[in-house]
């Protein structure tokens, strides 16, 4: 669905996956937020078992990518607020809020900003600080294509994850790929690999966010994520005091390991 | 920065797609014949049904074993994934039938496989489906042939008969230009020797009963999709692909590119095509593919090294008019080779015996070791004689047209020792000469 989304720096229509039903805003609302350089479809059969099980689902493209339009928001905090303000544009007061890697810190910043809105957190494949090393961030400037294989490479924890996504005969690498691939020329004058990569190492309001937070936290991580390791998201957990659910798979664990990935959720979300 | 990279292209002919068994620990992969899978309750009976899950329910429609094939068919192309079918014939309709109907038009080079011109001439023109046939080097003729209905472009990687290289980066160019995808059958190059994708096509397919399974043995075809095409773009801008990127009633009404911003033509492939059309792969072709997969950069590279040495024998025999042999200079499109097919050009090709159809039949009758079937691909070395085979109803006028001679002769060469192949060619080509004097 096309939302009106207006807040400073975009103005333009947002677009939310729905979960292959008309959202219904008087339902338990569940926002799922996808990470760098990626867009809605890394969620669908998340959504679309959530939006079949008796909720409203809003999976967003974030500004600038994939069917949102606008230039890509500059902060974590900036696109917190975008995000609040799509809420108001469906017509959701409260939400649960899911993210995923950059998608989770835009989650956590949310729920800090507006405690009351936010009836949970699901923070999925995440950590924090998520800084970004300085070489990744240089290949991401100069070599952006070259910055996506190693990336993908890097999400992956195996090359015969099974039943696949979003079903069987879909090779994980070569789909990520061109996802990214496709988000990325979607990025007109921008460089959205290395913007988005630079929102997530830039975002220092986490610690201070996790002690806003009103709401139960979850983090969902990748036994075997060299993105963000799981290791770097203890501080972050007992910050939130969140319920931690370990996957086997990497950073893409939404495609590795959709059935765990929904089991932790389920659990998460009850 | 050094980084990462994907495997290398050794390691994902063996490895893409398949883990040891984790139920049996079996290192194989597996042969899962069975037709169906045991739902766990009725709510995951119906999000598998609602496609809230991934998984298998029945093998029409997916199977474990054909899964790790389409896996690693596509991690070999570089593609987002596959799907296998009953044979390249079925692959070629199933990705026709995802984005045409009754109305909609094609682009295709006239360079083709037989079956496939058949195909497209006869058959799905009964069906509603025009097509308009250009030579694969007319780039002015691809662009002009395409209509307001036109919703693909389609050609062969190596042309039949005459080895015709297709110019894929402009072919895929000009179809882009116009909103539309590329799709190539990429049957007698395999991945070993180009990635289509890497050039800016779209779609592709294999008669895997050919190079992919190598041994003669099984009738399948694999099709692939880069996830490279914009389907939701090409419909905002020009009205093309409902099929993807509108509300389907056949599924949930469904709009495939909502799902899957890369996966979305497989996903109707598969969610349509093979469930009602179902011609599916059964899982030990699979199987059987798979083994040949597993060898596929070794065969490739014994195929192509025996080829230049017949080759070069051919050309230099004077028995022999000519060779049509894209790595000779003498090649219309020896340069377009040279860039697109580095590794080779394959190890089918054609030749022209001089003499009459007389001379034709008696080389092919003298060779012991060539096979005389209508194969390619296969490790044991074939040999066809068009004249006197699949177009002996044409006369001489008929063949020319064709792009084929009285004396054409087309090898597909295997993996025996090139010597023998050589002294095999040599004596038939003395019995060829006998009779004609």
């Amino acid at each position: 669905m096309e939302l009106a989304v207006a807040t400073p720096g975009n103005a333009a229509p947002a677009y939310a996956y729905t979960g292959g039903k008309a959202f219904d805003a008087a339902l338990p609302c569940i926002v799922f937020v996808h990470g760098a350089l990626n867009d809605h479809s890394v969620w669908t059969l998340l959504a679309r078992w959530f939006a079949h099980h008796g909720h409203g689902v809003l999976a967003v493209d974030l500004p600038g990518h994939g069917r949102s339009g606008g230039a890509p928001l500059a902060s974590v905090e900036a696109l917190a607020d975008w995000l609040l303000a799509l809420l108001d544009a469906a017509g959701v007061q409260r939400a649960a809020l899911v993210g995923h890697s950059m998608g989770s810190l835009i989650a956590l910043e949310a729920a800090a900003r507006a405690p009351a809105r936010a009836s949970r957190l699901v923070m999925i494949g995440t950590a924090y600080p998520m800084k970004v090393s300085e070489a990744l961030l240089t290949t991401a400037r100069d070599a952006p294509l070259r910055a996506i294989d190693m990336v993908n490479v890097f999400s992956h924890s195996g090359i015969a994850a099974k039943p696949s996504y979003p079903g069987p005969g879909a090779w994980l690498l070569g789909s990520s790929r061109a996802l990214m691939r496709r988000v990325q020329a979607g990025g007109t004058g921008v460089n959205l690999f290395h913007h988005d990569f630079s929102v997530c190492d830039r975002y220092a309001g986490g610690l201070e966010a996790a002690a806003k937070l009103q709401c139960p936290a979850s983090l969902i991580l990748g036994a075997h994520d060299q993105m963000t390791n799981p290791r770097q998201a203890r501080a972050l957990a007992d910050a939130l005091k969140a319920r931690v659910h370990s996957v086997a798979a990497g950073h893409a664990l939404m495609s590795e390991a959709p059935d765990a990935v929904l089991a932790a959720l389920r659990d998460a979300l009850a | 920065m050094p980084g990462p990279s994907d495997p290398g292209f050794d390691t994902l002919a063996l490895h893409a797609g398949a883990a040891p068994d984790p139920s049996t620990g079996a290192r194989a992969v597996p042969i899962h014949l069975t037709t169906s899978f045991v739902f766990e309750s009725s709510e995951h009976a119906a999000s598998l049904f609602n496609m809230e899950r991934s998984g298998h329910v029945y093998t029409r429609i997916s199977n474990p074993t054909n899964a790790v094939l389409e896996e690693r068919v596509a991690a070999l192309e570089g593609g987002a994934g596959a799907i296998a079918t009953a044979s390249g014939q079925a692959a070629l309709h199933l990705a026709i039938a995802t984005l045409a109907g009754a109305g909609a038009h094609i682009v295709a080079s006239s360079a083709l496989y037989g079956g496939s011109h058949n195909l497209l001439h006869y058959t799905l023109a009964r069906f509603g489906i025009a097509t308009t046939f250009v030579k694969p080097g007319d780039i002015d003729g691809w662009r002009s042939a395409i209509r307001p209905a036109t919703r693909l472009l389609f050609g062969e990687t190596l042309g039949n008969p005459g080895l015709d290289v297709l110019d894929i980066p402009t072919v895929a160019g000009i179809a882009h230009e116009h909103g539309l995808p590329l799709l190539v059958d990429s049957t007698f190059t395999t991945p070993w020797l180009m990635k289509p994708f890497d050039h800016g096509a779209d779609l592709l397919f294999h008669s895997a009963t050919k190079f992919l399974s190598g041994h003669g043995t099984v009738i399948g075809g694999v099709l692939v999709d880069s996830g490279q095409f914009d389907w939701h773009a090409a419909h905002a801008r020009h009205g093309h692909f409902g099929e993807l990127a509108q509300p389907y009633d056949g599924f949930h009404g469904m709009v495939f590119s909502e799902e899957s911003t890369v996966g979305a033509f497989l996903l109707r492939a598969r969610r349509e095509g093979l469930r009602d059309f179902g011609a599916c792969m059964s899982p030990h072709t699979a199987w059987l593919i798979l083994q040949g997969l597993e060898t596929l950069p070794l065969r490739m590279a014994r195929h192509v090294e025996n080829t230049r040495k017949v080759v070069q024998f051919l050309v230099a025999h004077p028995m022999v008019e000519q060779v049509g042999y894209p790595e000779l200079e003498s090649h219309p499109d020896h340069a377009l080779a040279k860039r697109l097919l580095p590794r080779g050009c394959g190890s089918v090709f054609s030749f022209d015996l001089r003499g009459s159809r007389a001379q034709g039949v008696a080389f092919i009758e003298a060779l012991k070791l060539f096979s005389h079937l209508a194969n390619v691909g296969d490790c044991r070395s074939l040999v066809i004689h068009p004249a006197s085979t699949t177009h002996f109803r044409m006369d001489d006028a008929a063949l020319a047209q064709a792009g084929i001679g009285a004396g054409t002769i087309r090898l597909s060469i295997g993996l025996e020792d090139a010597d023998d192949l050589i002294d095999d060619l040599k004596r038939a080509l003395k019995a060829a000469e006998r009779a004609g004097a």
